[in-house]
């Protein structure tokens, strides 16, 4: 995970790997130099031994309840939630759970099929880093990251809807 | 009507850019055909049979005479100089080029239109009664709402992805559904409970495509403050749980069926229980504000033109089945409702040309404040007649192919463009439409049959709601042939129900003999104040059934 994307569009270096759910009679193969995301329900299957680990943080995939660490999620340094594919929305709903129902603050990574045009839906969601899909120009990232000023909505992002806005 | 200000001004502007900048990198090769579908969809662009089709969003069917002229330009500029009023109250251009339709969305954005959401998994255009605002029995105005959903939805980071395309539809009448409330994945009935608060009845999980159902009810009461909230956990029950490993069963009806009305209900609760207070939440103030964009036009006190009207349809009898057909009561006394039929024979139904695009504005201007409404039926609806110029009226739209007296007959066909212009059709619909209509083309023959609604659709998907006409014709391909399958007893009122299928399907030539004979079995079996249906309910398929296959 050579380059990954912050919310403002710049670019940062970042080693983070995302570790695969392992193939059944496999175990989960962490990187002993390296900070992993493993999957949400093994790292609370384990919590004995992850818990404090500021080098273990968690992925959910698109069809993975993210309740199921609601009361732990502020113990993980970094959370990631997969787009099997970009046209796969639920991401998006996890992310506003992790964010506004769960009280997530630390960082919240969009990975797996991430391209430009959703990077500011993912934004307005609550993810702060996105790992584009390499063969995405990264550069164009910032453009499509701001191609609006305002939204009509209360999301992550903001407490005001355009409603709340225009009655100020 | 809704206007923008400089909020709604700027995101229509960056829509525009974004949209510029996405089509520059897709003819550049940067973004694949699959990553660019979304969003080419998601700003109204299909690829069709003979070139990209535009569909262009009309909020609520809306239209002011400028956004008509500007639409005839466009259809000028763009196109081959026609355009098609669809079943959603939006407008459809055929023949656009893919790499003007960034320059189209900026002429269009100037006149306050938009092509934002018109296709894709996504919330589409919210629709209501054509009647909003000008009919007595409504219970209030439908269209503050409808664009307070319209800006809720509009680029929602959430729902951009669905796991299949999102239809709400508002209904404000009691008596009444001109909206088709029950065959919309969010169905919304205007309701005031025991307190005499205004809220909605909320049905979900209707719609048609291969599996047809009726929306049932899952709240009876939702007060009005708590739209937007609600709105918002059956859209993320929907985004979270709706089947996205099968297209044909993603819609929010599968999802509503495999949990039960009863259980989905449960879930749509317990989401909201956390989201009911959230800044989501409306504000009386927000309501009253627009509001004051829905406020009357500045009528005159006039009275009703009781006996000039008796004088004048006397003395004219085309005027007069004119005036008992396509003319409907309005709530000021001295005005009246009059629907523009599309539907002339020979004619697609809902096709106009920029020429009748700028006579549409005309009148408008000249005889309703300079507005329109467009119609699920597809017709175009003039809200605010004086009742003293409606025969000046009828003499000027009739050489103009608007004033045909068919409105709700068998005549005033639903009609999808069909395999004539739409890649996904099994088979042409158009010229079905057009047989039938010749094959009926006497008026009093047609009044005497009293309302009929004849849907017909080129394919499952369902544009044309064939499962929802009283008589509806599906086209269906066999083994590369055109075949067309008939159904009896839909309707799309408050009385929904999905037709029943006949039987074996038929050939395009025999379809108007099949339709004489379904509507002779009417005839045959008919008690004095019995419309179609009542028939058909009455009765039931058989005698249909041993009719037609005779």
């Amino acid at each position: 995970m050579p380059d990954v994307i912050n919310a403002d569009g710049t670019i940062r270096q970042d080693n983070w790997v995302v570790v695969p759910r392992p193939e059944e009679g496999e175990s989960l193969a962490i990187p002993s130099d390296q900070p992993a995301l493993i999957p949400a329900d093994l790292w609370l299957a384990g919590y004995e031994h992850f818990a404090g680990n500021d080098q273990i943080g968690v992925w959910f995939d698109s069809h993975d309840e993210p309740e199921i660490i609601a009361d732990r999620v502020n113990e993980l340094p970094l959370i990631g939630v997969n787009f099997p594919r970009f046209v796969d929305g639920r991401g998006y709903s996890i992310a506003r759970l992790l964010r506004e129902r769960f009280g997530y603050r630390n960082e919240l990574r969009a990975i797996g099929d991430v391209l430009l045009d959703q990077l500011q839906f993912m934004k307005r969601c609550g993810f702060d880093s996105y790992a584009l899909r390499p063969d995405k120009d990264i550069n164009h990232a910032a453009t499509c990251l701001n191609f609006f000023s305002q939204g009509y909505q209360a999301a992550t992002d903001t407490d005001l809807p355009l409603f709340r806005r225009r009655a100020g | 009507m809704y206007v923008y200000d400089e909020h709604d001004r700027q995101m229509a502007a960056e829509r525009v850019a974004q949209f510029r900048d996405q089509t520059r990198r897709a003819l550049a090769g940067e973004l694949s055909e699959e990553e660019f579908l979304p969003l080419r969809l998601q700003n109204g662009l299909y690829v069709q049979r003979h070139a990209p089709m535009l569909r262009i969003c009309v909020p609520y069917g809306m239209l002011r005479s400028d956004q008509l002229r500007r639409l005839a330009r466009i259809t000028r500029d763009y196109d081959k100089g026609y355009a098609h009023f669809t079943t959603r109250q939006n407008v459809q251009l055929n023949w656009p080029a893919l790499e003007d339709v960034p320059d189209i969305l900026a002429d269009l954005a100037e006149v306050e239109m938009h092509a934002n959401q018109t296709s894709g998994n996504c919330i589409r255009n919210t629709t209501t009664d054509q009647f909003s605002g000008v009919q007595a029995d409504e219970i209030a105005d439908p269209r503050p709402y409808c664009e307070i959903i319209r800006q809720w939805s509009t680029f929602h980071p959430e729902f951009a992805f669905l796991p299949r395309k999102f239809k709400v539809a508002v209904n404000a009448s009691e008596k009444t559904d001109r909206a088709a409330i029950r065959i919309h994945d969010i169905g919304l009935q205007m309701v005031r409970n025991d307190a005499g608060e205004l809220g909605f009845r909320v049905h979900v999980g209707g719609g048609l495509g291969r599996t047809p159902m009726v929306g049932p009810v899952i709240r009876d009461f939702l007060p009005e403050l708590d739209l937007l909230t609600y709105l918002e956990a059956v859209l993320r029950v929907y985004n979270r749980y709706g089947r996205r490993d099968n297209k044909f069963k993603a819609r929010i009806k599968i999802l509503v069926k495999a949990l039960t009305p009863e259980g989905f209900a449960e879930k749509v609760e317990a989401e909201w229980a956390h989201i009911k207070d959230s800044p989501t939440r409306l504000t009386p103030d927000a309501i009253e504000r627009m509001k004051g964009f829905f406020t009357e036009p500045p009528y005159e006190a006039l009275e009703n033109a009781m006996d000039l009207l008796a004088r004048q349809r006397f003395e004219n009898r085309g005027f007069d089945q004119w005036l008992s057909h396509n003319v409907d009561v309005h709530k000021k006394p001295g005005y009246a409702i009059v629907t523009l039929t599309l539907k002339k024979t020979g004619t697609p139904p809902g096709d106009v040309t920029d020429q009748q695009l700028e006579q549409i504005a005309d009148l408008a201007d000249e005889y309703s404040f300079g507005e329109v409404r467009v119609t699920h039926h597809q017709n175009v609806v003039l809200a605010d007649v004086r009742q003293d110029r409606l025969l000046e009226l009828w003499e000027t739209i009739t050489p103009m192919g608007f004033g045909t007296a068919n409105l709700n007959t068998l005549t005033d066909i639903i009609c999808c463009p069909g395999g004539d212009y739409c890649a996904l059709a099994n088979a042409k619909s158009i010229p079905v439409a057009e047989a039938i209509q010749r094959r009926f083309d006497d008026l009093d023959y047609l009044y005497d049959l009293g309302n009929i609604d004849l849907n017909i659709s080129g394919c499952m998907n369902a544009c044309g709601h064939h499962h929802v006409g009283n008589i509806g014709v599906l086209g269906v391909d066999k083994k590369g042939e055109e075949f067309y399958q008939v159904s009896l007893g839909g309707s799309s009122h408050h009385d929904a129900d999905i037709g029943k299928i006949l039987g074996p399907s038929f050939a395009r030539e025999d379809m108007p003999e099949v339709i004489a004979k379904i509507i002779d079995v009417y005839v045959d079996q008919r008690t004095e104040e019995e419309e179609f249906l009542d028939t058909y309910r009455r009765i039931g398929i058989k005698p249909f059934k041993e009719r037609v296959y005779a």
